[in-house]
């Protein structure tokens, strides 16, 4: 075994003049329909004890038979619709035949000839604020295998996966950074939430990711030749797949340079210690035999069908980015960030709705949800996940209502942030809170006027040296008078009246 | 009352006896339990027969009449092919992987007869996976013609033709790939319908070759097939290729003239080597049906010669697949070992007999890469052009005749060294699997050996009514289905009991 690559993304840094990375990806997402594939079990195995979601089909009992499920279809129809796809007037299952002891028919069905989506494209956004395609292969259904458990030195298999229907989409070639990888997933993620087929947890299986990682020189990118690739398996999160990519491409580049040849392998990722492990060289593919299932008859897709899907399909991440940009004036990077989880926008569009849509309105939205509210989502809750924002008590018109308070000078910007905490612990509404703490902003001049006094009467040298011309210690006071008054004088008037004081 | 013992009656004299009181369905299982154990070791039609579960649903039945239950079927025991799954009841396909194994569910066509009302006698013989055209192939040992115990019944569901030959069931359940209802029936000397593909569910038929898999009846006479299919046929949800089209009365065609349709002879079917005395009944009983007021017409089928080749590679590309299930991990018999590869390969190695072997073997060869478009592709090319060949015929004639079988039944061990002649023995019956279409054998003669002959009437996709139609027409001339082999009169049963008891 080779020593590890310690930083392989400035391996590819130093190569890149000479290297062009080349990745192309199979992801395959669990579709969230009520059963299985091919039969009534329940699609939801998560929790359950091992092989109480099974039947005789799903077991792979003589006799049994297959029957698709028409909710698996659509959910595909409507994703390869969603990636820009062509839908297919006719799709084939067809089995792919291998032994395993997780795999009880001993061949899966799939799709092979006749996918039921081809010819898709999905926009990725890149840092330097530039958009890409990366061109979609192909989107096809197909059933989930079931687990193999290795206990005591036995193994146990559990079959409640088994027929978990399987969505495989197959990129082109396109991705050509680990960052790129990355975002393409973020975006695939995005799509496959927003249209609720597909949980996108890559941590539980329910989205599982196989970059093929190959590098060639410039000169062959030009003859328009490909390196040997080579699959990497095992990856559960985004930031593996990234740092996978990073790796293997490194590796690769290492053993070109030391004058070597790229192996046709499997690797596996090792999360442990970051980098990829040889799984199984590839000395004679296999021959999996694929022929149509005499079980199910070709599937024909009518056009009024798909229409029907296409009719269901929410406004997607770009189209909703784009109105943001262009109808609202969000900024670009605030448009991208509050489209990434479909609860987020919602959430953001409900806002504007209460708050109003007049000249820099929606931004000042976008901006409390992208700041002060993302960091409380952040701070509690697990880990990252924005798609929170659904289930926190704050509803997107008590937001707006949040800031109205502070258009009407009720409180400051920094009142507006503690409110908004206790709204996020309590649920109240904004003014209630305000209320109950006396948190307004004190507009009477009286109660200003008083504290301008009393700090005048305390720093009567300061006093002096302003009128002397030192103006910038009208800061100083402004300061001492907030903190006279807690915060709460409404700036503008205290300025006004301070200067007026100091001045006259 | 009619004074033969209640085994030699058909379905339908039997369903009026129980309606009439005449006898139980009790006594009715009773006795054919008795029947089966006296004369069943000589024939071994029967793999399984639970007496207790019988007679506990005969008793049910009869409680079931006498509250007025008047389901169709009420009180009729009838054997099930081993390839049915049934549940709670040992289901091995004939073979030794799958000893020990009980289903949890029932097949839709067995099911469907059970909650007519039938019993489930008992489960036949079959070649193992229904791979055979002898039962040979049974890894619990062969049936026998009950015409002649030196003789096979013909296959794979030779053991359901030899129960109902001879009277050890009054009908039967048989599945059909490639002949393996029609050929056995003809070979026995009774009925038997191949509906047309979809027309039956499949759902718990344990696959061989599965677009060409089909249920079908096994019968004494046309009539009863017709009501076995009627109860069966159907669609089912559980079976995606099963059709979605209604099924029409069948019995409605029974009796109905057969004045002006047209009956199509190809040319091809009688030619080579076909048995002069098969060729000389099945000739003669075209001839009855032009008395009946049919007209012959000749035709030419020239796809005869493709439907082997095509057969084996499609049904054995299927079967390829559709055995890998049997790996002794989740049910069956498991030969254990050190690794998960040596655990199948034992388990598969033991557990499937040579018939077995040689067909996954011959399929996963057709299914490789850099063979699949030479074999399999092709043979689905060529079944497309058979399909054609039938659909032009049909075009021209409603019916075609033809012999089931070029010869009657054979010898045990004759064929058994030689696929190929074995192969041959579904020449005329394979093209009907290939295509969907339906068809029907119905005895026609014997040959100077006292063996059966048969006649196949096939018909087009869905074309049931008109096969039943002139296969009744036919039956109500002559006389051939209502004969009996030796074993199955009450001499040779009482000579058989006597040598039983023999200590």
């Amino acid at each position: 075994m080779t020593d590890r690559i310690r930083d392989p993304a400035a391996v590819l840094e130093a190569y890149r003049h000479r290297y062009q990375v080349v990745v192309g990806m199979e992801v395959h997402a669990q579709l969230l329909t009520q059963s299985k594939m091919f039969c009534g079990c329940p699609a939801d195995y998560q929790g359950a004890p091992p092989n109480t979601h099974t039947c005789p089909v799903c077991l792979g009992m003589p006799g049994a038979l297959p029957v698709a499920n028409r909710a698996a279809v659509e959910a595909t129809i409507k994703t390869g619709l969603a990636l820009n796809c062509q839908i297919q007037p006719l799709a084939v299952f067809a089995r792919k035949n291998y032994h395993y002891p997780d795999l009880p028919k001993g061949y899966q069905i799939s799709q092979y000839e006749y996918p039921l989506c081809r010819d898709g494209w999905v926009e990725i956004e890149l840092d330097t604020g530039e958009s890409k395609r990366i061109r979609i292969h192909r989107a096809h259904l197909e059933e989930d295998t079931g687990k193999n458990l290795h206990v005591d030195g036995h193994t146990l298999v559990d079959l409640n996966r088994a027929g978990v229907p399987l969505l495989e989409i197959v990129t082109e070639a396109d991705i050509h950074s680990p960052d790129e990888a990355y975002a393409f997933l973020t975006k695939l993620r995005t799509l496959l939430r927003y249209l609720e087929v597909n949980s996108g947890d890559m941590e539980k299986g329910a989205l599982r990711c196989e970059p093929n990682i190959s590098v060639r020189t410039w000169e062959q990118a030009a003859r328009g030749e490909f390196g040997t690739k080579v699959e990497v398996k095992n990856l559960n999160s985004f930031r593996a797949v990234r740092n996978a990519i990073a790796y293997e491409a490194a590796r690769q580049i290492q053993i070109l340079e030391a004058g070597g040849a790229v192996e046709q392998v499997n690797m596996g990722w090792d999360e442990a210690r970051q980098r990829t492990v040889l799984q199984r060289t590839k000395e004679t593919s296999e021959d999996y035999r694929y022929f149509p299932d005499p079980d199910l008859p070709p599937l024909e897709v009518r056009r009024e069908w798909v229409d029907a899907v296409a009719a269901t399909l929410p406004e997607l991440p770009d189209a909703k980015r784009r109105r943001y940009q262009a109808e609202w004036g969000i900024r670009a990077v605030d448009a991208r960030t509050l489209t990434e989880e479909r609860q987020v926008a919602e959430f953001f569009e409900a806002a504007v709705a209460a708050y109003g849509t007049q000249e820099g309105r929606p931004q000042r939205v976008a901006h409390w949800i992208t700041g002060e509210l993302f960091r409380l989502l952040y701070a509690e809750g697990t880990g990252q996940d924005l798609r929170q924002i659904a289930e926190t008590k704050i509803r997107p018109e008590q937001l707006a209502a949040l800031l109205r308070l502070v258009d009407e000078k009720v409180i400051n910007l920094n009142t507006a942030k503690k409110v908004l905490e206790a709204m996020y612990a309590t649920g109240d509404a904004p003014q209630a809170i305000v209320e109950r703490e006396g948190l307004a902003l004190v507009q009477d001049t009286d109660v200003i006027d008083r504290a301008i006094q009393e700090v005048l009467a305390r720093h009567p040298e300061e006093v002096v040296r302003y009128r002397a011309g030192e103006e910038k210690l009208l800061g100083f006071f402004m300061g001492q008078v907030m903190r006279a008054t807690r915060g709460q004088a409404d700036p503008q008037t205290l300025r006004r009246r301070l200067v007026e004081k100091l001045t006259g | 009352m009619d004074p033969r013992p209640l085994h030699q009656w058909t379905v339908h004299q039997l369903l009026e006896g129980l309606g009439q009181g005449a006898f139980s369905a009790q006594e009715l299982a009773q006795h054919l339990l008795e029947r089966i154990q006296a004369v069943d070791p000589q024939l071994h039609a029967y793999l399984r027969v639970e007496p207790e579960r019988v007679l506990a649903q005969a008793r049910q039945a009869d409680r079931r009449r006498r509250s007025g239950d008047r389901s169709p079927l009420l009180g009729i025991p009838l054997a099930v092919k081993d390839v049915l799954v049934t549940r709670g009841v040992e289901t091995t396909a004939g073979s030794r992987i799958l000893q020990g194994f009980v289903p949890p569910y029932t097949a839709t066509a067995v099911a469907r007869l059970e909650a007519a009302g039938a019993i489930l006698l008992g489960k036949t013989n079959t070649d193992e996976f229904a791979m055979g055209s002898s039962t040979e192939n049974s890894a619990y040992g062969p049936t026998r013609n009950p015409w002649n115990l030196d003789r096979v019944p013909g296959g794979s569901s030779g053991g359901s033709a030899a129960a109902v030959a001879a009277r050890l069931a009054p009908a039967a359940l048989g599945t059909d790939t490639g002949g393996s209802v029609r050929q056995p029936a003809a070979l026995c000397g009774v009925v038997g319908l191949k509906p047309s593909y979809g027309r039956v569910s499949r759902h718990g038929l344990i696959a061989y070759g599965s677009s060409l898999d089909q249920v079908g009846p096994i019968a004494q006479d046309v009539a009863d097939a017709a009501l076995l299919l009627q109860i069966m046929a159907g669609p089912d949800p559980r079976d995606s290729t099963s059709l979605d089209t209604s099924v029409p009365d069948y019995r409605a065609v029974l009796g109905r003239t057969i004045q002006g349709l047209r009956i199509g002879l190809p040319q091809e079917y009688f030619t080579g080597g076909i048995q002069p005395e098969v060729d000389r009944a099945v000739r003669a009983a075209v001839a009855q049906l032009e008395d009946l007021g049919a007209t012959v017409v000749p035709i030419r089928l020239r796809t005869l010669e493709m439907a082997l080749p095509v057969y084996y590679l499609v049904a054995t590309a299927e079967a390829s697949a559709n055995l890998a299930r049997y790996d002794g991990i989740r049910y069956g018999r498991r030969t254990p070992a050190a690794t998960v590869m040596d655990t199948y390969r034992r388990t598969r190695g033991q557990g499937f007999g040579a018939e077995v072997k040689r067909r996954i073997m011959l399929g996963t060869y057709a299914l490789s890469a850099g063979y699949y478009d030479a074999y399999y592709l092709k043979a689905q090319q060529v079944r497309t052009l058979i399909r054609q060949d039938f659909e032009a015929a049909f075009q021209q004639v409603d019916v075609i005749a033809s012999p089931t079988s070029p010869t009657t039944a054979f010898r045990l061990g004759e064929r058994t060294e030689d696929p190929l002649q074995m192969y041959l023995a579904d020449i005329f019956t394979v093209s009907v699997n290939l295509t969907g279409m339906c068809a029907i054998s119905v005895p026609c003669g014997f040959d100077e050996a006292g063996l059966p002959i048969g006649l196949q009437l096939m018909g087009p996709h869905l074309g049931e009514e008109r096969i039943l139609q002139v296969a009744y027409a036919y039956q109500q001339v002559t006389e051939w289905h209502r004969r009996c082999p030796p074993s199955a009169s009450p001499e040779q049963e009482q000579a058989a009991r006597t040598r039983d008891s023999r200590p």
